[in-house]
């Protein structure tokens, strides 16, 4: 029964969204059928902030390495959290002046807004730029052009890398007209359009099968390893 | 050197820095807001009377727009300076640092930028997906009066079916917060099943249609494409060109799907057309990394700006700010 019910869902679920793209009558159908799936994916946002409470209360009670830490993510998820939710400092929508909600949660004045420029973008945006480094030491480290796959790999990025900035105009631009091609922003264009689009290509078909194999083991029954192995 | 004394090394020099640009010329990083008084008729209704509704609004600025009002009147309280503005930005300077700061060794700056973007990201999508999925769809059926008076009176009135479909929604949800309960979290399987459900029904629709279909029909290229000059005949080197491209293309695609084809052995044809296959991933590969590093550098750069532009004010690509950057700068490095 625990795992018999799951299944069927999963089963029925599945081939309503199948059927409403080749049944236009199951259409709307297939549309009430997503807004379930994006309710219920909403409703795992508290499923998560509550998993977040509880693993960072736990090592706030025990006194763990780092608890303070823990203790200023909650403190930052309660503040964010109200004033999301209260939408603290939103001005009214100007179509809809007498609804206090109406208005924009990260409208400019409000303190979610407030919170998103200067702490969220900041952060985020500072975390993936510092990957530039780590990437650029990975590929000093790991690249070595021992053969010609690696040769092959390494060029390319360089090319690429180059095509798209000045200095690679500069450093090719000497070339004549007829040889126009070899420059190294047309190479890096030539490669992006042929090699590129090539292997991205066969990428893509082979996620796809692999993708619609694995659907269909789900919704035939056959793969039920998403349902783990507990009774 | 131990640790700890590099850092207070590190921080002085750059609070010694800062206060210096502090005194130097305009300063640095102030934030102002300009005041935007709103007033919206009302018309009367069944529920209420008609009114007048006034409110303020305070909208960001660029510094040079103070500054031009403070020239034209220097009492006007229209574009005022923001402190909240201001304590943000030197709070954004504060996290880009300390977030850079990785790049020495771990630290306490660091890692209190950790913790307070897993607090604010995971309460920001929560309260993304309340305002944005919850309220519209599951309370705009279960709860029409509430949401169409306090939220969005644009909202239609639901169907019968999705009042249905919201209180199956609820349910759902309901049971998937039961995975926090000590027990009966195998209720939690159920709103699983249905995610996976419905993902792999979209999956198999969205892949196919535009993944499979869609990339194998553009792969159909004619190994000879001819490119028709003015006159009407063909043009010799680009239709060589166009050909190869093409053929450089297809080749290329059934190479790499022969790579990826592991029921036949890669031996003989099959194995030199995997190597060809492997080749042109290579160059895949390298396209992909030279992308992404470009990616972070731009994004890099932006920070940086960030710091010089809108932090330390000692940068104007965008000219923000009326009086001359350069004597900012100018005079830091004098002083240096």
């Amino acid at each position: 029964m625990k795992r018999l019910v799951p299944m069927w869902i999963a089963i029925i679920a599945g081939f309503v969204m199948l059927l409403s793209a080749f049944f236009p009558i199951t259409e709307s159908l297939g549309e009430t059928v997503g807004d379930v799936f994006n309710v219920v994916a909403a409703i795992a946002f508290i499923l998560g902030a509550g998993s977040l409470a509880k693993v960072n209360l736990a090592k706030i009670s025990r006194r763990d390495q780092g608890w303070g830490y823990a203790a200023i993510t909650l403190i930052c998820f309660a503040i964010t959290l109200v004033v999301g939710l209260g939408k603290i400092g939103v001005p009214p929508n100007t179509q809809f002046p007498l609804l206090a909600w109406s208005g924009e949660k990260n409208a400019d004045g409000s303190i979610f807004g407030w919170i998103y420029e200067f702490a969220l973008v900041p952060i985020t945006s500072t975390m993936f730029a510092l990957l530039a480094f780590y990437v650029a030491s990975a590929a000093f480290r790991a690249f070595r052009a021992k053969n010609l796959e690696a040769i092959l790999l390494l060029s390319t990025a360089f090319i690429i890398l180059l095509g798209r900035t000045f200095a690679g105009v500069v450093l090719t631009g000497w070339l004549p007209d007829w040889a126009s091609g070899l420059r190294l922003e047309n190479l890096s264009v030539y490669i992006m359009q042929v090699f590129n689009t090539a292997g991205n290509r066969a990428i893509i078909i082979g996620i796809a099968l692999g993708v619609t194999a694995t659907s269909l083991r789900i919704l035939l029954g056959v793969d039920r390893s998403w349902m783990g192995s507990g009774d | 050197m131990k640790p700890s004394k590099a850092w207070v090394i590190i921080v002085s020099v750059i609070l010694l820095l800062v206060g210096i640009r502090m005194s130097i010329g305009q300063g640095m990083a102030r934030a102002y807001v300009e005041r935007v008084d709103q007033s919206v008729e009302v018309k009367a209704n069944d529920k209420h009377g008609a009114s007048t509704e006034k409110w303020t609004e305070w909208h960001s600025v660029a510094p040079k727009k103070f500054e031009a009002a403070q020239m034209a009147d220097q009492s006007q309280t229209k574009i005022v300076f923001s402190l909240a503005n201001t304590i943000g930005l030197w709070l954004a300077a504060f996290f880009t640092l300390a977030i850079f700061s990785f790049l020495y060794r771990d630290n306490p700056g660091y890692r209190l930028a950790e913790a307070v973007i897993i607090g604010v990201s995971a309460a920001y999508w929560g309260v993304v997906g309340f305002w944005d999925t919850l309220v519209p769809k599951l309370f705009g059926a279960l709860t029409p009066t509430l949401v169409h008076d306090q939220v969005l009176p644009s909202l239609p009135a639901p169907s019968i079916g999705q009042v249905v479909a919201m209180y199956f929604a609820l349910a759902l949800g309901l049971m998937l917060l039961m995975r926090l309960a000590p027990k009966g979290g195998w209720i939690s399987l159920w709103p699983i099943a249905f995610i996976i459900g419905v993902t792999a029904g979209l999956k198999i629709v969205s892949h196919v249609e535009s993944d499979l279909v869609a990339q194998s029909v553009a792969t159909f290229k004619p190994l000879v494409q001819p490119v028709v000059g003015a006159e009407g005949g063909w043009m010799l080197w680009p239709t060589i060109w166009a050909s190869l491209k093409n053929i450089l293309l297809v080749v290329g695609v059934l190479c790499c799907l022969t790579y990826f084809f592991f029921s036949v052995e890669h031996k003989g044809v099959a194995g030199r057309a995997a190597r060809i296959g492997i080749m042109y991933l290579m160059i895949t590969f390298g396209a992909a990394f030279g992308f992404t590093v470009m990616g972070r550098v731009a994004l890099l750069a932006a920070r940086i700006e960030f710091l010089f532009d809108d932090w330390l004010w000692l940068i104007d690509p965008a000219g923000k700010r009326i009086v001359e950057v350069a004597t900012a700068a100018g005079s830091m490095l004098c002083w240096w």
